[in-house]
């Protein structure tokens, strides 16, 4: 009992500490980023929930943001980039191209960019607007604080 | 890697890879360079991580259908590339528009030529260290934004310009709007020239980098603020006059040397035309009407009663739909009712209307232009941004091409780069805002 | 007019070369033979016509026609604001056009996407590579005879 409370206390720490401070990596592409870089300024400041600081590198990083089309000749590209970070991460796909290939159905787009690599978020949306994506950002940081921390270094995703 | 630059390398060199996923914002491109230390030998450059097959796409859609991917294409300055679509597709079926629509049509290009520039310049000084002005131009770009959103419904991909016309009339208290957007750039313009304009370190890093002479430019065909930066002084806008631009009054800003600051300056001074060129709008505009649905019926009530004798009472529409009532569509759209819908109170209440807005959409029919071909082109944000359009009578385009402005400008670059620094690579891919969502198409 | 102007200097100086020359919906066009573009370009590159810029060089399938693939060049004169349309056809068994990347730079990357989209070829290129599409892809989409959803993935998909 007593090891199970003090788990759990410890796993709630490590959600609040990691939600409160992610790093993401903008992997950006398309007509999104625009909607991306409004919500990164000013108005719809995205600091405000400790996602400021973006890191220009995977290694650093550990939120993927994935904006904009994701095309066939991409889509190595976002496997090798998401490969390179370092657990724990997430990723969400922003934009409705890279939910589902959005309006584009054809030879040369991925139909959402789950078909490349696993994602936790998925804001829809062409663009989306910053609100939304502020929304997301807060269910991602609510899904962080509620599940089980990988604090013992296990790997637990694929 | 790709083979050529491998085997064209010298074996003491270095061969790097500056790889799709940019630090950066600006697109997916791939340089692959063969440095010296720090000098570039040699690079190459490889595009196609956006390409979206967006001719191919538009060969399967109608003419109306279309439209969204347009707005996609040079995605910060959306409205352009809808402007030059449309205008295209007139020219095949030959459509006037009217001149409250043409002048709302300038209005909104140039408002997204502002947010392109903004944009563009934004990226580029955040590239060279500067990140306040990046942080200053996106917040004027909001207050352009809101007045483009609160009349088209989106900030961005709008599907505004509709052919034959626009969607809806400018929205009620416009005029305030894009009054307080203009005094907002301009003081962002301000700020932004005492920051940069005489800055050291600014003008290190473009001041004779990336120089372009003007005879090369055109050979490479580039147009846009690129070749005014050279110093010619070619803008589609004066050139061929398209909408109602013959009769406003604007400046075409030219630089001397070619060089990456001389493209930052005509893109700053481009922007005042632009702004030049809003007041001029606003003040041709005649006061949008407003209050047209106080009262009225409902749809389903208006549809009851128009069964047995047309209501007296006009019909109550969705807010959605505000500024595209009866009163106003004849101001704003072409009144060939082969080519545009008819207003939605007559389809609500009259059969010819329901008749004319059913076959405007129906699989086949619709809008069908004649046999042929037409090439027409306007001022992006980049240069000219030309629609060739093959029709075969049939309600979707045989063949739809893009010409776009950015090609021979990212064609351009591994010249320009050569024998320089990494370190200038950034500034000159930077100032000459390559949109992949265009050039990839 | 300035347009048939042009069009029928044109057709006086290579009457084999120019088989038809037109101004549908006021652009000049002509339309010309396979092995008369590398006479004519240097001719409309001279003053006093002086087309310095390749403005864009795309291409159309016909399936049906004999000659299957119609190439369209768009040249522009700087000096006179003068555009104009240029179009020739080649068979599909026989798919190959002399490049322009000698007169202009852009033709470079342009006949580049023109092969990769249709596959023409172009003789003399210095670099005839896929520009958009990745190098192991097969076939060329914008053929109508590429189906639009034939998806080639790089990398396996997950799903």
């Amino acid at each position: 009992m007593q090891g199970n409370f003090i788990t759990t206390r410890l796993n709630a720490m490590l959600g609040w500490g990691r939600k409160y401070s992610l790093f993401h990596y903008p992997y950006v592409t398309a007509c999104c980023g625009m909607e991306y870089m409004s919500a990164a300024c000013a108005h719809f400041d995205i600091d405000r929930f400790g996602a400021g600081w973006t890191r220009f590198s995977p290694r650093q990083s550990d939120l993927l943001l994935v904006v904009g089309t994701i095309s066939q000749k991409q889509a190595p590209v976002l496997r090798t980039v998401y490969d390179q970070m370092t657990e724990p991460k997430w990723v969400i796909a922003f934009g409705a191209c890279a939910v589902s290939g959005g309006i584009y159905d054809n030879y040369a787009v991925v139909q959402g960019v789950d078909q490349v690599i696993p994602v936790d978020i998925f804001i829809p949306g062409c663009p989306p607007r910053p609100e939304m994506v502020l929304d997301g950002l807060i269910k991602l940081q609510d899904k962080i604080q509620k599940t089980k921390q990988d604090w013992r270094w296990k790997k637990q995703r694929s | 890697m790709s083979s050529r630059i491998q085997s064209q390398a010298r074996p003491d060199s270095l061969l790097i890879n500056m790889g799709p996923s940019h630090p950066a914002m600006h697109g997916a491109v791939r340089i692959m360079l063969e440095l010296d230390g720090e000098r570039i030998l040699n690079s190459e450059i490889e595009v196609g991580y956006l390409h979206r097959g967006f001719e191919k796409t538009c060969e399967n859609r109608t003419y109306f259908n279309l439209l969204i991917y347009t707005d996609r294409l040079n995605y910060v300055s959306p409205l352009i590339n809808n402007v030059g679509y449309v205008m295209t597709v007139e020219k095949l079926l030959g459509l006037d528009v009217p001149e409250r629509a043409q002048y709302i049509r300038v209005l909104m290009s140039e408002l997204s030529r502002i947010s392109d520039h903004l944009t563009c310049l934004a990226a580029m000084a955040m590239e060279c260290g500067a990140f306040t002005v990046f942080l200053y131009k996106m917040k004027a770009r909001e207050f352009l934004w809101d007045v483009i959103e609160a009349t088209t419904g989106a900030r961005m991909t709008t599907s505004y310009i509709r052919i034959g016309g626009v969607r809806a009339d400018l929205h009620a208290d416009y005029e305030a709007a894009v009054q307080k957007g203009l005094a907002e750039t301009r003081k962002v313009l301000k700020d932004v020239h005492g920051l940069l304009d005489k800055n050291k370190i600014f003008l290190n890093r473009t001041r004779d980098i990336g120089v372009m002479t003007p005879e090369n430019a055109v050979n490479y065909g580039w147009t846009g603020p690129a070749l005014r930066s050279t110093g010619i002084a070619y803008d589609v806008r004066k050139a061929h006059p398209y909408l109602t631009y013959d009769q406003l009054d604007f400046e075409i800003p030219t630089g001397e040397r070619g060089d990456n600051f001389d493209r930052y300056m005509v893109r700053m001074r481009e922007m005042d035309q632009s702004l030049r060129i809003v007041e001029q709008c606003l003040a041709r505009l005649a006061k949008a009407k407003t209050g047209l649905m106080a009262d009225g019926m409902e749809p389903a009530e208006a549809i009851r009663a128009a069964r047995t004798q047309k209501p007296d009472r006009p019909v109550k529409l969705s807010p959605n739909l505000e500024g595209s009532e009866k009163a106003v569509t004849k101001d704003i759209l072409a009144g060939d009712r082969r080519f545009t819908i008819p207003p939605k109170e007559e389809t609500y209440t009259s059969i010819e209307g329901l008749i004319s807005h059913f076959k405007y959409f129906m699989k086949g029919h619709g809008i069908r232009p004649p046999k042929g071909e037409a090439y027409l082109s306007v001022e992006g944000g980049n240069g000219e941004l030309g629609y060739y359009i093959v029709s075969d009578g049939t309600d979707r385009p045989y063949r739809l091409h893009l010409r776009a402005p950015c090609l021979p400008l990212l064609a351009a670059l591994d010249e320009l780069i050569k024998g320089r620094y990494v370190a200038d690579i950034i500034p000159t891919f930077g100032s000459m805002n390559i949109i992949l969502g265009e050039l990839d198409r | 007019m300035e347009e048939t102007a042009i069009l029928e200097a044109l057709k006086r100086r290579f009457p084999q070369g120019v088989v038809d020359a037109s101004a549908p919906l006021g652009d000049a066009t002509i339309v010309i033979r396979k092995d008369a573009l590398l006479e004519i370009i240097p001719f409309l590159k001279e003053k006093p016509y002086d087309f310095a810029m390749l403005l864009d060089l795309t291409c159309v399938d016909h399936p049906e026609r004999t000659e299957r693939f119609e190439m369209v060049y768009h040249l522009f004169s700087l000096a006179a604001n003068r555009r104009l349309r240029i179009k020739l056809s080649v068979p599909e068994n026989a798919a190959v056009v002399d490049s322009l990347a000698g007169f202009w730079k852009n033709a470079d990357w342009l006949e580049r996407e023109v092969f990769d989209m249709f596959g023409v070829r172009f003789a003399g290129h210095p670099n005839l590579r896929r520009l958009f599409m990745n190098d192991d892809f097969e076939g060329h989409p914008l053929r109508k005879d590429y189906p639009l959803r034939k998806r080639q993935p790089m990398i396996p998909l997950r799903k």
